[in-house]
């Protein structure tokens, strides 16, 4: 049984411009110990599909209008609050990307490591401040005995968030969430604290979500990449594959626009036109507008992810009936 | 760096330091930041300069040092054999329209509460009088020239993306037809595939309008791929400065091989193969910069010599490093 | 890794032909949008509504009502709400209807007057001190403190003592006392606003003082201001009834709803008549002012705003 099974999740925003649809039925698992990235632009739904597993979707505007998201044979989207409260900080874990604001300003770090150690009741305080001093140990903190006791505010931004990936990696949880972790952070600090979540996810045997839009750091770190555009998975597979092999034409696009693969002295590639507006419902392939390769039907019927090959599936009709091949 | 006559952008000795005082009636300078602490440069007329740097090296204060946003504590800044360093008050405004900038923050940079007309019409009649009736066209034609439809002329800020709200930016600035351009991390906020868009953009521009940049970026391979050369800045000093393919791909300075292995490339096979060089520590702060080679408690090649003293300007080729132990630093 | 086709257009528009500009498509500037929000913020409305018909009710009715707000008739002193006089009639006979509406349009006058005054230091002091900023701002800033300090009910009656009792004299003080606040607000948002790019690219394009100020400055700082005039406004109607309470404020035969107040308070148990009507007639107004100015403050707060 995968650790956890996300199917047909749809969340939507009902705002005065209109309903906005973020994420508009999204499937995929996670298995064990593996890494899963999830990659997209602003838009995508990439981050809103994980904050609704979790529950952090506020919830008028917000609504999740279907889908069923199965946490070790649980569904997640009906649990209650209490419920979720169990398994939130527990067994699944999540970091962010802001280090500065993820962090209470008010609280050491000793206490905001040791509460969620002593939320979830699995030791006694005592033991909750030996564990946190060994964790920030861990996560690679110089001097951590002495600056445990210290407050956000007199670390870096690369210290910050090593506090943030030892908050959330105290309780061993099965499951980490991180949301855009590196984005913020120096290109060299960058480095060591990819680092550190490959050993830490090693050692713990814990499966990561990884959501980026970077596809660099995503090519180094994940096992299998979901590529989302406007609100839904338009190419899945083992990551290898899906970058030697892509097979829709927005990963295609989105890979070209790299300006690290292209060769200087020339326009770098584009991808044509914006991206779609999410309240106004589109009967075809989201992509169409901008794509080179839609015909007539694909602006009719909606796609859905299929799967093209042992560990690879793609929401492109045209690829699906093998009508194109698409290179990197 | 030598080139025949004087070159377009000359800038000698320039640095920038913030004291930081404390008391309440007799204010003691109890500590400097030397965010620029140095630097020389030399740009060819229409050349791009890459500038780049992780937080706290100091490029964006350089960059308004040298648009003169920043008074600078010592140095000169030649532009087209003018001294702008000496200009003041209303010389300096009237000599403003051959410099200007690109923000990274396409929202913060525009009034909020001017259309896109106001905006650019408000830029080009600051240098220059342009007849009433003649300005909605010119506004207009740079509207087209920057790939933005003349339709919106009349919007707001908030009514438009990221993109397009950094190309009224890039007409504000260029309406001007200055002689150089900063550009200060502007594609820094914007989607990767937008970032493409506006790059060309630049680029195509300041070919058509001869424009010297300095193109201020903390991301390398965008640098790479816009720059003719490229400066590698720590801590308020250059450390390494090539052309762009060839620092990108033969690094030499510790630092900005150490930058350049952090980079991530998207291509699995190669990413899982490639040994990354990690940095010990985070970038320090430039409030009390270590003595001699400000580099050298996270170097992996320093010695005695790195801590008392500078490291001079070494020259392989079309390339400057300031190393002084070069001759064990590995040939990447 | 070079695409196979050719490189697409960098211009995500194509270029549009001369006649564009007729077709220019309506912009809907930031103030739109905060009327809109305004609009839909139902308490805000009905406060509006109301200081809108207290208004017009103060400006034209004293003119409307069959009696004077001077007019005595000792025969009737002290009597309840009749269908000669709506509201009753005060110790000398005095139609408190007429009085209430006289006494109205004293307050609000006094409430507009002195936050105007206010408003207009406030502003100027503010952006100066705000824009200058290092030893300027800090000098200026610690004037304002110093000032804080200062007594207000000993100042005002310092002023009555030199220069007599006149209204004017009224407008002056409270609007001096006011305008600190109205500072310090003004001068916060003026540093906040001076950190931003677009100011920095007025001044990299080479705009002299005067327009950044007035045209860059001046309109994003109006929000605040806006804000903070309609909440000063209430506060500055209760000061002067504070000061109308202490024997203060407007003199007779003039009134207003401080000295009505007073008045009301004094025979509260043999006419309460005298003290409802003008004591929930002020709360109303405000009650009024106040949610119309928390209304104003969510309609123009930029987080709101599309981005």
């Amino acid at each position: 049984m995968a650790l956890l099974d996300v199917t047909d999740l749809k969340t939507f925003f009902h705002t005065r411009a209109g309903v906005v649809r973020a994420v508009n039925g999204v499937s995929f698992s996670v298995e064990k110990g593996e890494t899963l990235g999830i990659v997209g632009e602003s838009g995508s739904g990439k981050s809103v599909a994980c904050y609704s597993l979790m529950g952090l979707i506020p919830k008028p505007p917000g609504r999740i209008e279907s889908g069923k998201a199965l946490f070790e044979g649980e569904d997640l989207l009906q649990m209650s609050e209490a419920q979720l409260n169990r398994i939130r900080g527990r067994r699944i874990a999540m970091i962010f990307q802001d280090p500065m604001t993820s962090l209470n300003p008010f609280l050491r770090i000793e206490d905001q490591l040791i509460e969620p150690l002593l939320l979830h009741g699995v030791t006694d305080k005592a033991t909750a401040r030996q564990q946190a001093l060994e964790m920030l140990e861990k996560v690679g903190i110089p001097g951590a005995s002495r600056r445990i006791r210290m407050y956000p505010h007199e670390f870096s931004g690369g210290m910050r968030q090593r506090v943030m990936i030892a908050m959330a990696l105290i309780t061993d949880p099965d499951l980490l969430i991180a949301d855009e972790p590196t984005t913020a952070l120096d290109v060299t600090v960058q480095a060591q604290i990819l680092e550190l979540i490959k050993e830490m996810q090693q050692q713990l045997n814990m499966a990561v979500i990884f959501i980026s839009h970077d596809l660099g750091v995503v090519a180094g770190f994940c096992d299998r990449v979901n590529v989302m555009y406007s609100g839904q998975i338009v190419e899945s597979g083992a990551t290898d594959v899906i970058f030697a092999q892509p097979s829709h034409p927005y990963n295609q696009a989105l890979q070209r626009s790299i300006p690290a693969l292209q060769t200087k002295g020339e326009e770098l590639f584009t991808i044509e036109g914006q991206p779609p507006d999410l309240t106004r419902p589109l009967n075809g392939c989201a992509f169409a507008a901008r794509c080179t390769h839609a015909t007539d039907a694909c602006g009719q019927s909606a796609p859905h992810l299929e799967r093209i090959g042992e560990t690879h599936w793609s929401a492109c009709l045209r690829v699906q009936h093998q009508e194109i091949t698409l290179t990197p | 760096m030598s080139t025949t006559g004087d070159p377009f952008l000359k800038i000698r000795g320039l640095k920038t330091h913030f004291p930081i005082e404390k008391g309440v009636l007799v204010r003691k300078t109890v500590a400097t930041v030397k965010a620029v602490d140095g630097i020389d440069l030399d740009l060819k007329r229409g050349e791009i300069l890459g500038l780049v740097g992780e937080s706290g090296c100091g490029k964006s204060t350089l960059g308004r040092t040298i648009l003169q946003l920043i008074e600078p504590t010592e140095g000169s800044v030649h532009l087209d054999g003018r001294c702008l360093t000496d200009l003041k008050g209303a010389a300096l405004r009237e000599a403003r329209k051959d410099f200007q900038m690109i923000f990274q923050d396409p929202y913060a940079s525009l009034n909020p509460r001017m259309t896109v007309y106001d905006t650019l019409a408000e830029a080009l009649l600051s240098h220059q009088s342009i007849p009433a009736g003649e300005r909605s066209q010119r506004v207009a034609e740079w509207m087209n020239r920057v790939g933005l439809s003349p339709r919106f002329i009349k919007k707001y800020p908030h009514e438009f993306s990221g993109g397009q709200r950094q190309r009224i930016a890039i007409a504000r600035a260029l309406v001007v037809e200055p002689k150089l351009l900063v550009a200060d991390e502007a594609v820094s906020a914007l989607d990767v595939s937008i970032q493409a868009q506006i790059i060309n953009l630049l680029a195509r521009l300041s070919k058509e309008m001869n424009l010297t940049m300095i193109f201020i970026s903390h991301d390398l391979s965008v640098v790479k791929h816009i720059a003719d050369r490229i400066a590698v800045m720590y801590l308020g000093k250059i450390v390494e400065l090539g052309t762009a393919e060839d620092l990108f791909d033969r690094p030499r300075h510790p630092y900005t091989q150490a930058l350049v292995s952090a980079v991530p490339i998207p291509d699995p096979s190669k990413e899982r193969q490639r040994q990354r060089m990690l940095l010990p520590g985070d970038p320090p702060s430039p409030m009390n910069p270590p003595s001699g080679c400000s580099f050298h408690p996270r170097c992996p090649h320093a010695s005695e010599v790195c801590q008392q003293a500078s490291p001079p300007w070494v020259q392989e080729n079309d390339r400057l490093i300031a190393c002084s132990r070069l001759d064990v630093v590995p040939r990447i | 890794m070079s695409p196979s086709e050719p490189a697409t257009p960098s211009l995500s528009v194509p270029p549009a032909s001369g006649h564009t500009l007729q077709e220019a498509e309506k912009g809907h500037s930031l103030w739109q949008d905060a009327w809109h929000r305004l609009r839909k913020n139902r308490m805000a409305v009905l406060g509006g509504v109301f200081i809108l018909i207290m208004g017009l009710a103060s400006l034209i009715g004293p003119a409307m009502v069959t009696h004077g707000f001077q007019e005595q008739n000792l025969e009737l002193r002290e009597s309840p709400p009749s269908s000669e006089h709506w509201l009753g009639t005060d110790k000398l006979g005095r139609d408190l209807l007429a009085r209430v509406l006289y006494g109205g349009r004293i307050s609000l006058t006094v409430g507009l007057v002195a936050t105007a005054v206010s408003l207009t230091i406030g502003v100027l002091y503010g952006t100066l001190a705000g824009f200058c900023g290092g030893k300027v701002d800090a000098v200026m800033m610690r004037l304002v403190d110093i000032l804080y300090a200062l007594p207000f009910t000993i100042f005002v009656i310092l002023l009555m003592v030199f220069f007599g009792r006149d209204i004017r004299l009224m407008f002056l003080a409270i609007g001096a006392v006011e305008w600190l606040t109205m500072a310090r607000i003004v001068r916060g948002q003026v540093l906040s606003l001076r950190k931003q790019e677009f100011i920095e690219a007025c001044i990299a394009l080479g705009l002299p003082l005067h327009r950044i100020i007035l045209r860059h400055l001046a309109p994003n700082v109006l929000g605040p201001v806006i804000v903070y005039s309609t909440l000063t406004i209430p506060a500055v109607m209760l000061l002067e009834a504070f000061l109308s309470f202490l024997g203060l404020g407007v003199q007779e035969p003039m009134c207003s709803w401080g000295s009505l107040i007073k008045e009301g308070a004094e025979i509260m148990e043999e006419a309460p008549w005298l003290l409802i009507f003008p004591g929930s007639l002020f709360a109303m107004t405000l009650f009024s002012l106040n949610f119309l100015g928390d209304g104003l403050r969510d309609a123009l707060d930029p987080r709101a705003s599309k981005d």
